[in-house]
């Protein structure tokens, strides 16, 4: 026979975090039952709206949320928005316990004045946009344009380089979504330029990702020769034992040198620059830019802005330089302002631990990692809320099931989801797709069927 | 394409790519562990937490390492999942210090 359920903890967001935190708890204890809150109708968070649509093997990481999702015990809480519809103090007053796993807010910006005209977007937003999240779906991206400036040198900033500059036809074969597929049909982009402010042995590439760029059809990427001559403190960064990646990126950059390619499309990484202001009248017309230096020495290099300025016309600014940790009374930043404040996966507000309240994933350290990294940060932000268990199974709770109870009529069961997941499948199934994506809330909603009901 | 776990993991097995693989893909044998290629997503992660690096993309893979493919293919079949990292093997420091690792 197994034990009831009595400790109730909930998990906010269903992103890769919140899945990796459900299973640690399941398998610690059969006395505990999961309840997963989601502020969309639909699961997964970043697979979904985050990875990219030409990376479809990475996004196979679902069957093993879906495997989750089967565990005796969890509950999917979908359509529910912590913060909206239920505040973070009723959450706290009807479970034991709550983990937060809901990720960032918004991409983080350049702070240069322009920022804020049409056509510059940062990166959270323009990949949120092709991938189909509803929140962003009626963003204006505008493609009609020569040149695309894309800032920032992580693998987010690769995507949406890659995304710009691959053939329509590659694109078509994938769960991009339609709306992004129509405007990046009619693109008018012939040049992407991807900045950074520092040089090639500091970038954030993953090699893996970087190599996409050698070998991929319908499009070339060359770098200027004087960007890859590398001074003694960059040449010692690379040659530590633990940058074999970034030696790697150094040599894949390195081979953009002699590009001779002809492509309908040009990829060009450009470095030591910084981006100082965007003008344009209606749109974002020009990117400003200094020249950097880099001063220190190795392993502590910092880009220093030069006099030497200049000019780079583009009609689009993605910038992908970080993202901003999503705030939710009484959750506090920590003094970076990069991710909550926590100690160990328990919140902290003051320097005082926020009773019964837990966080994980990016929320808790930051945009970094692979998807796999949340799945260790779970496992031990769950070892925390395991050792604080005895102390709070003693506090006396409110029955989740009132306030379960009330959500009902908006709630997604993870039924539901299966039933959107089908239709997005069969939709897509039929133009040679692995999915047409649902992408507004409505869309969604009409298929989750309201008379299913989860039981309590 | 895959990943694979090499001959560095032997007498070692850290088990810190078991933490992260987001798909628990690694088997576990005497005394190394293997990739299940069938369910590894290659998204890389294993690769810079392994502290004898062990672990190979076989698009980046050196030449020599070619037969290890096989040899993950077939070990992972045979043996079980580790879902959780455990302790290294006894003298697992010394064959690390001894790969200048």
């Amino acid at each position: 026979m197994p034990q009831k359920r009595t400790f109730a903890v909930a998990v906010v967001g269903a992103g890769p975090s919140g899945f990796y935190a459900a299973e640690a708890l399941l398998r610690a204890s059969d006395d505990i039952s999961v309840w997963m809150f989601e502020k969309l109708p639909v699961p997964y968070g970043l697979v979904r709206y985050g990875v990219a649509p030409d990376h479809p093997k990475l996004k196979a990481v679902t069957a093993v949320f879906d495997r989750i999702a089967g565990m005796d015990g969890f509950h999917f809480c979908g359509n529910v928005e912590i913060g909206r519809d239920v505040s973070v103090a009723a959450i706290q007053e009807h479970f034991h316990a709550v983990i937060f796993a809901h990720g960032p807010a918004s991409g983080a910006e350049l702070g240069i004045p322009g920022e804020d005209l049409p056509g510059s977007h940062t990166a959270h937003a323009f990949v949120a946009w092709y991938n189909g999240h509803p929140d962003y779906r009626d963003l204006t991206v505008d493609l009609r344009t020569e040149a695309a400036a894309v800032i920032g040198n992580g693998n987010v900033a690769l995507d949406v380089a890659r995304i710009l500059a691959k053939p329509i036809d590659e694109l078509r074969k994938t769960d991009i979504a339609d709306h992004a597929l129509e405007v990046l049909a009619e693109s008018q982009i012939r040049d992407i330029h991807v900045i950074g402010r520092r040089g090639p042995a500091q970038v954030n590439f993953v090699s893996k990702e970087l190599r996409e760029f050698s070998e991929t059809e319908g499009f070339r990427s060359i770098v200027d020769p004087a960007d890859m001559d590398l001074g003694v403190a960059c040449k010692e960064e690379l040659e530590d034992t633990g940058a074999g990646d970034l030696r790697l990126c150094a040599e894949l950059l390195g081979g953009f040198v002699h590009s001779s390619q002809k492509a309908p499309r040009t990829c060009h990484f450009h470095f030591h620059q910084m981006p100082v202001a965007i003008t344009g009248d209606a749109r974002a017309r020009v990117l400003k830019l200094r020249l950097n230096k880099l001063i220190g020495s190795a392993f502590a290099q910092r880009a220093v802005q030069t006099n030497e300025a200049f000019d780079l016309s583009c009609g689009l600014v993605v910038s992908s330089v970080g993202y901003k940790p999503a705030l939710l009374e009484p959750l506090a930043l920590a003094r970076d302002g990069r991710h909550l404040d926590h100690a160990n996966g328990r919140l902290v507000e003051n320097g005082t631990v926020l009773t019964g309240l837990y966080v994980t994933g990016w929320a808790k350290r930051g945009p970094n990692g692979t998807i796999g990294t949340n799945r260790g940060d779970s496992q031990e932000t769950v070892a925390t809320l395991l050792t604080d268990k005895p102390m709070l199974a003693a506090n006396s709770r409110q029955n989740a099931a009132s306030l379960l109870e009330k959500l009902r009529p908006q709630m997604v069961t993870y039924d539901d989801w299966l039933a959107i997941d089908a239709r997005e499948k069969t939709n897509g199934a039929k133009s040679g797709r692995p999915r047409v994506k649902l992408t507004s809330r409505s869309m969604m909603l009409s298929v989750h069927n309201m008379l299913v009901q989860p039981t309590l | 394409m895959t990943h694979i776990v090499t001959d560095n993991c032997r007498a070692c097995r850290f088990t810190q790519c078991v933490s992260v693989c987001p798909v628990e893909c690694f088997h576990v044998g005497e005394d190394m562990l293997y990739i299940d290629p069938e369910l590894c997503i290659d998204c890389g992660g294993c690769i810079p937490v392994c502290p004898v690096n062990a672990i190979y993309d076989t698009v980046a893979m050196p030449e020599e390492h070619a037969p290890w493919i096989a040899i993950n293919k077939q070990k992972s079949a045979e043996l079980p999942v580790i879902s959780a990292a455990m302790d290294p093997m006894p003298g697992a420091e010394d064959k690390r210090a001894a790969l200048g690792l």
